[in-house]
């Protein structure tokens, strides 16, 4: 299969990228690792005209700290975050959760400002970026602006980011000291996730004192179980009291009934699954 | 049309693309390296596996215009000057590691890059390292004992390669 013909180019800075985005308008596509736009493109689910390669632009790549936040670039290969130091040490659910996308062939060359930006519901990463309130941080023609992950994520395969925006970069807060854990359920192994959850907890003397937990899968964008995390606060990390936390996941969420899985087993594997994330974040 | 230069299996290539060539289009249709095959096109199989500047890609899911100043090898690169094998494929060799073959190019190659990722895997770490390939004819269980074999013989040779 090959993608339908288009124009390519791959400019090597940031403003030549908006540039050409500027010029070719909607007919315009960013090509970031293409592990996702690559076989859409092949499979003529799309025909850009124009294919923008962000692989070039060296500014967007890396991962550095700015005062207390942590800044990953948006062409930052999932190889390089699972890598990176800063990652391991303040944003371990991060880090656990790339281990578990896709193949390594697919996490050497896909990037986590693409799989995000390409917002696909059964995506892995928009869970982290909900779960530990990530800030998008978008270049447009006018500058730039940051959007929060809770309104960055719009819809199925849809985000705030403008056609004449780039996404630069994903920046968190350190979750350094805190536990994680990415558990997630899928048919087979390189499969993406039938349902899973994010859960990060602070845990101080078998007392739960912070948690974050996000859903992939439970609806058109990731979604934040604020149910779960309320239950979970102040109360023991013990088996029981986590699993009955872990009902309170299917508050808010929307599942899809497809050849995958019906919608209600879908709600059964966040409460499950829910469980299991806290409980092994709580270690 | 894209001006490209790409080294392959040692040898740099400059060629004239369709940007929307796929990577394992040019090995195959214009430099000819068809031991890099094509299995399902939808980057599920692994088949067509490459090392790209070092590290396994699947160069169904890459552009050639992507490849422009990099440096492709793909399984006809691997043997040595004088035909000998790599201990990759060696190994697959010794432990019979195919049925049919369709697999092997791309299971080599990400073998060797897992081999230089973690020299010492554990056999879950193999199996978990190789699950962007598929093998249909259900072959895992000696190419987990290949790999195994080829991370000794590296270990032996001191990694040399």
């Amino acid at each position: 299969m090959i993608p339908a013909s288009f124009d390519y180019t791959a400019p090597t800075t940031l403003a030549d990228a908006l540039a050409a985005l500027a010029q070719g308008g909607d007919d315009a596509k960013i090509l970031a690792g293409g592990q996702s736009l690559l076989p859409v493109l092949k499979l003529r689910m799309a025909a850009p005209g124009l294919l923008i390669d962000l692989g070039k632009i060296d500014e967007l790549r890396g991962v550095r700290m700015e005062g207390d936040t942590i800044v990953v670039g948006a062409m930052t290969t999932h190889h390089d975050v699972i890598a990176d130091p800063l990652v391991r040490e303040h944003l371990s659910l991060l880090a656990k959760t790339t281990e578990q996308v896709a193949d390594a062939q697919v996490r050497y060359r896909g990037t986590l400002g693409g799989a995000l930006a390409h917002a696909d519901p059964a995506g892995d990463l928009g869970a982290v970026a909900v779960a530990l309130d990530a800030q998008m941080r978008i270049a447009g023609p006018n500058g730039s602006r940051s959007v929060p992950a809770s309104q960055f994520f719009t819809d199925y395969f849809t985000t705030a980011l403008a056609e004449n925006e780039i996404l630069t970069g994903i920046a968190f807060d350190s979750f350094a000291g805190w536990g994680a854990h990415y558990e997630k359920f899928h048919t087979v192994s390189q499969a993406w996730s039938t349902v899973a959850v994010a859960a990060a907890v602070l845990v101080a003397g078998g007392t739960v004192t912070a948690a974050r937990v996000a859903l992939t899968n439970m609806g058109p964008t990731p979604i934040r179980a604020r149910g779960v995390e309320a239950a979970l606060i102040d109360g023991p990390a013990s088996d029981d009291a986590v699993r009955a936390a872990a009902l309170a996941a299917t508050q808010g969420t929307a599942p899809v009934d497809d050849a995958t899985a019906p919608a209600a087993y879908r709600s059964h594997l966040a409460q499950v699954l829910t469980g299991r994330a806290v409980l092994a974040a709580a270690g | 049309m894209a001006k490209i230069t790409v080294a392959v299996d040692g040898t740099t290539y400059q060629d004239e693309v369709e940007p929307r060539m796929l990577l394992v289009q040019y090995l195959r249709e214009k430099v000819g390296k068809t031991g890099t095959l094509v299995g399902c096109d939808t980057s599920n199989c692994g088949a067509c596996t490459v090392l790209f500047d070092g590290v396994s890609v699947k160069s169904c899911s890459v552009l050639a215009v992507q490849a422009d100043g990099h440096e492709v090898t793909t399984i006809e690169g691997l043997a040595g000057i004088n035909g000998e094998l790599h201990p990759v494929q060696q190994a697959f060799h010794d432990k019979h590691a195919l049925q049919c073959g369709y697999c092997t190019p791309g299971m080599i190659m990400r073998s060797v890059s897992l081999l230089k990722e973690n020299p010492h895997p554990t056999e879950a770490e193999i199996r978990e390292g190789l699950n962007g390939n598929l093998c249909r004819c259900t072959g895992y269980q000696n190419i987990v004992a290949a790999v195994q074999q080829a991370a000794d013989a590296l270990a032996t040779a001191g990694g040399a390669r």
